[in-house]
């Protein structure tokens, strides 16, 4: 069997909600299970990297992230993400408020 | 007065200036309250209140907040609800004459006590903290502020809740604050109904997590909320959010019986998360609160029950807030019909671009959005949106620069291509784009010891 046959791609949006906002030029987006089982997949599958790889582009810095295994929710904070933040920016999103469902168009590749 | 029961309610009344006007009389109206905090000022406010203030020495305050309190005092006198509001923004003194001015003319002299909280300004001793070596080192670049000095407009300490509860333990009914913080406003009625110790970090921390909760006002009863959004009930009528606070820091989280919106674990995480930094160490002026220790439990319908919150000893620095002018921007936009409307936008955009350097026009950025195609989601929209069948799309372009002769010269090239560029392009009612003054934000630390509150409480 091929490995691609062993993978499903599955929508972050079916997993997890979000809400994202500023703090100067960085954006964060905390992104929450739908379902505390969902949790884990998002702790193993959207990592800092691939949020990275995911926003490539998009912002000009690095990601880091955060764990809330309380709230089941991830952190993420996009630096350099807003054109220089707040009054600086010229985006229309230039306090980051939508990057939340940009980062729910990723699609995962999970083992089926 | 009345007694002191065993929880407290704090309603959130505005989650910043410009919020639902009808939100503080609802919820003052629409069931039992002890506290209505409202939060006016956000990191740009400042700057702004403090251009107004140079033009005019008797303003420099939200000044939507004095008819509000018109509206609303008969009702808080009579009913005994105190309020904290950092609606004072950089001339608090100001704002509560204006409040006592309004407040006599509705006999309620006698009856208020109106509480000030200053302090937080260092504008005018910016120099004199420099000279002694504090640099006030930009917290995102590390630039020292020596760099700018001379373009500052404001600079604010953020002060915490210990004030606001000087002022309240002194017996003040409205307590008008400068930049307090968020939080601040929600944790110091706790700390003056509780008695709690200024090194009780857990509970310290539990109240700061409830101001973090509320200070966005209906963020987290239903607004703004993505989970399950379509069937958040009646937002029409959306209730903003109370805090029902307990002695031992556990607090519930609810809204007026009969309101729209909704209060549930999935609606507050969201809330909890938003401009979220490290979740383990959240800090203010009164302690740094640990995220994730909260506990969230449905406990009925529309009411979260919170615990397990642990806290930290606050640091010995302060946040202040600085602004100074940046340069210049503008906004200009061009509306595009179907057929080929992203790639009509695209050509005026290209169009623009060439006139500008025909122009030898020079911009610290230019940047070009369609609105529409990949206004929000950049790239990531692009891949997928059928780009050659938009019903329409907003070219939207911007431009920043120092030299506002550039900035204004390009207000003026938007216009021509309404008649000299691509066709089918319409939505230009909104006439020129003017071009904006930008004051940037300038965050920095200063020792604890260098800043004093101030705290009067005057009869009305």
């Amino acid at each position: 069997m091929k490995k691609a046959d062993r993978k499903r791609s599955v929508p972050l949006l079916e997993l997890a909600h979000a809400r994202s906002g500023d703090k100067g030029d960085t954006a964060n987006v905390g992104l929450i299970a739908l379902k505390p089982e969902y949790y884990p997949i998002l702790v193993k599958h959207v990592t800092a990297a691939c949020v990275a790889r995911h926003f490539k582009g998009m912002i000009s810095g690095p990601v880091e992230r955060y764990e809330l295994p309380n709230l089941h929710a991830l952190n993420f904070l996009l630096h350099g993400a807003l054109d220089g933040g707040g009054t600086i920016s010229l985006k229309t999103d230039a306090q980051g408020k939508v990057f939340s469902t940009a980062l729910l168009r990723l699609e995962l590749e999970l083992p089926k | 007065m009345k007694p002191r029961s065993a929880t407290v309610r704090i309603a959130a009344g505005q989650g910043f200036w410009g919020d639902w006007l009808e939100a503080p009389y609802r919820q003052v109206t629409g069931g039992p309250v002890d506290y209505l905090m409202m939060d006016y000022l956000a990191e740009v406010t400042m700057s702004i209140l403090q251009k107004q203030k140079s033009r005019d020495p008797s303003l420099g305050y939200a000044k939507d907040f004095i008819p509000l309190m018109e509206r609303i005092l008969p009702i808080v006198a009579e009913r005994r609800i105190k309020i904290t509001a950092n609606a004072g923004g950089v001339n608090p003194r100001g704002c509560a004459q204006a409040v006592a001015e309004v407040a006599r003319r509705l006999r309620l002299s006698g009856k208020l006590r109106i509480g000030v909280v200053t302090g937080d300004d260092l504008l005018g001793r910016l120099d004199g903290l420099l000279a002694r070596g504090h640099e006030l080192r930009n917290l995102d670049t590390n630039r020292r502020l020596a760099d700018v000095r001379d373009r500052v407009v404001s600079a604010n300490a953020y002060l915490g809740a210990w004030p606001v509860v000087d002022a309240l333990r002194r017996g003040a009914d409205v307590i008008v604050t400068g930049r307090v913080t968020d939080t601040g406003l929600t944790l110091a009625p706790m700390i003056h109904a509780f008695g709690w110790r200024p090194d009780a970090w857990d509970l310290l921390a539990a109240g700061t997590v409830a101001g973090h909760t509320i200070e966005c006002g209906a963020q987290c009863s239903g607004g703004n909320c993505l989970v399950d959004w379509e069937r958040i009930p009646d937002l029409a009528n959306v209730g903003y959010p109370i805090v029902e606070a307990a002695p031992d820091g556990t607090f519930e989280i609810t809204k007026h019986p009969g309101t729209g919106g909704r209060i549930s674990v999935a609606g507050v995480t969201e809330q909890l998360v938003y401009e979220m930094g490290n979740p383990g160490e959240y800090i203010t002026p009164d302690c740094i609160a640990d995220f994730t220790t909260i506990r969230l439990e449905q406990h009925g319908k529309d009411r979260v029950r919170v615990s397990g919150v642990r806290g930290r000893p606050a640091t010995d620095k302060l946040k202040v807030s600085i602004g100074y002018f940046y340069g210049y921007k503008a906004v200009g936009t061009l509306v595009y019909a179907w057929p080929d409307a992203y790639q009509k936008a695209q050509a005026a955009d290209r169009i623009l671009r060439q006139r500008l350097a025909d122009l030898g026009l020079k911009f610290e950025s230019v940047l070009t959005e369609f609105v529409g195609a990949d206004a929000t989601h950049g790239p990531l929209a692009r891949a997928s949106a059928p780009l050659d069948q938009l019903p329409e799309v907003q070219l939207r372009i911007g431009v920043r620069s120092p030299d506002r002769a550039a900035v204004d010269r390009f207000t003026r090239e938007i216009a021509p291509l309404i008649l000299n560029g691509p066709p089918s392009v319409t939505g230009f009612a909104g006439g020129r784009p003017k071009p904006e003054e930008i004051v940037a934000y300038w965050p920095a630390l200063l020792d604890k010891g260098m800043v004093e509150p101030c705290v009067e409480v005057v009869d009305v």
